[in-house]
């Protein structure tokens, strides 16, 4: 699921923020906690951007079954 | 009134079902208020109780079917405003209520309901906080239950338009009020849960009156509220408006409109957060490198003059050294001192000088015995010499002298000094003051007594 990914990469910014907090990192290793920080953030910026707005309403066929529709409120 | 022409004997059974129709016909719709006493709810469904007031008790009984219509449970001791209509029940000669229908007298019947489900519900445990779920911290995807044509889809909407908010709305329309609308809405929430489509959602509908609310309020909502692995917004009527819906949903907000605020204000607090993780990663790796770059700087500098550094330690050694030499000086010079005290201390101590007191002690002492010794043969010479003239007084020699003589006895030399101790012929040696003479003894004459 698409929410748990940009969890998963929210988490790893957070981890990453944290780890070169601490302080204690090499050189190296504090460019390569960077990098991966910066990959983590675009990630989530895109997927924040990615949502799109769509409005749909579930209808139910005669079988039972649902299906989803766009939906396009009465006005008034 | 006497219907009966003269004297009709009628069978109790006759009576009874006479009477049964004169009451039946005539109270056949009454509105009767009274406290109720000795309820009895059997397994069959149907409720027995006893309508009383100070004056008068009623015989009570609700048959299973208007009974489960009672959206509040009454006791003993409620005041009650009941409907109904009077029967006489046959095998027990006893006339009843038969009721339909039946309210609280004082509270309105929708406000009990609420009030003891409420409780109810509150001590099962469905409106803890603790088992509540979180929202999401994303939440794209919305559920919405809720009525298609009414004011709540409406409001969502026109949030989401305001704030140009991206999220995908998914409807699951439903009726919010009427006979059968609880049911609907549950179902609902039921099947959302089942499609597992969003990431959460708002179940509500617009403002109405009590009566129109009252779905939200009925506890198949709750139950499946409750029962929901998704999280669950409540959103019903005005904000004065609290339901049973609200106490147990996850998050309960004023109005749908509020709803619709929630969900897009923790996306954006998410966009700003990431936006903060960023700026912070920046920040951090820039000054790290600016640190690094500073002690780069600093060793760089201490290694440029390595003879510096080498004028230091030579400069140490020197000093080291100093202070070495001091501190054997000083150690000498202490064990010099304490040397010369010990000496001191020993030719104080010296045996040639204690010998020469020694000596010196016994020269007094000798001297001392001497004198004592003279001082004690003087002592003796003078007392010699007056028991010398003492002895002289005493001396048998000077009684001798005038003209007493001793007699011993020769055989044994000793000294006679009765007749009795001798015998004729023993042998005498008589001395006198001047020579002696040896004699026998002729003649015994013993001392009378």
């Amino acid at each position: 699921m698409a929410t748990e990914k940009f969890e998963t990469a929210l988490k790893k910014l957070e981890d990453v923020v944290r780890r070169l907090e601490g302080g204690s990192l090499s050189l190296e290793d504090s460019l390569k906690a960077f990098e991966e920080g910066v990959r983590q953030a675009s990630f989530c910026a895109k997927k924040l951007d990615e949502a799109e707005q769509r409005v749909e309403v579930l209808l139910k066929r005669k079988d039972g079954s649902l299906v989803r529709e766009p939906f396009e409120p009465e006005e008034g | 009134m006497n219907i009966f022409a003269d004297k009709t004997i009628l069978t109790v059974t006759r009576l009874t079902a006479l009477l049964r129709g004169v009451l039946e016909e005539n109270f056949e719709h009454v509105w009767v208020k009274g406290e109720v006493s000795n309820l009895s709810a059997p397994s069959s469904g149907h409720l027995y109780f006893t309508l009383k007031d100070s004056g008068a008790q009623l015989r009570c009984l609700m048959f299973k079917s208007a009974a489960k219509n009672l959206k509040f449970r009454f006791n003993d001791g409620m005041g009650l405003i009941v409907r109904g209509r009077i029967s006489v029940y046959d095998q027990r000669g006893e006339y009843q209520l038969v009721c339909e229908y039946l309210e609280p007298a004082g509270a309105g019947a929708l406000q009990m309901a609420f009030t003891q489900l409420k409780e109810r519900l509150s001590q099962e445990g469905l409106f803890e906080e603790a088992r509540k779920l979180a929202m999401p911290a994303f939440p794209r995807r919305v559920g919405v239950v809720t009525s298609p044509t009414g004011a709540a889809i409406h409001d969502v909407l026109n949030v989401l338009k305001r704030r140009f908010a991206s999220l995908n709305i998914l409807l699951y329309p439903v009726r919010v009020q009427g006979e059968g609308a609880a049911v609907e809405i549950a179902n609902a929430l039921d099947e959302m849960n089942r499609l597992n489509m969003v990431d959460v959602l708002i179940v509500g509908r617009g403002g109405g009156s009590l009566e129109d609310l009252w779905a939200f309020n009925e506890e198949v909502v709750a139950r499946a509220i409750h029962r929901s692995r998704i999280p669950v917004i409540s959103a019903v009527g005005h904000e004065t408006d609290w339901t049973i819906c609200d106490f147990v949903a996850d998050l309960r907000a004023p109005t749908p409109s509020a709803a619709a605020e929630m969900v897009i204000a923790s996306s954006e607090e998410l966009r700003a957060r990431v936006e903060a993780l960023n700026h912070r990663l920046c920040l951090l790796i820039e000054r790290r490198l600016n640190t690094l770059e500073s002690c780069l700087k600093v060793l760089r500098r201490a290694l440029q003059d390595p003879s510096l550094m080498l004028g230091h330690l030579a400069q140490r050694v020197d000093d080291i050294s100093e202070r070495l030499n001091l501190a054997l000086e000083n150690s000498v010079l202490r064990r010099k001192e304490s040397f010369v005290r010990l000496q001191a201390n020993l030719l104080h101590h010296n045996p040639e000088r204690q010998a020469n007191a020694q000596r010196q002690r016994i020269k007094l002492l000798i001297a001392e015995a001497e004198r004592l010794l003279v001082a004690r043969l003087e002592g003796f010479k003078q007392q010699f010499g007056s028991d010398a003239a003492r002895l002289d007084v005493l001396s048998p020699l000077n009684t001798i002298s005038r003209g007493y003589s001793v007699t011993t006895r020769i055989a044994d030399g000793h000294v006679v000094h009765d007749a009795a101790q001798l015998a004729v012929g023993d042998r005498l040696r008589l001395r006198f003051h001047r020579g002696s003479a040896e004699c026998s003894v002729e003649t015994v004459e013993t001392a009378k007594t």
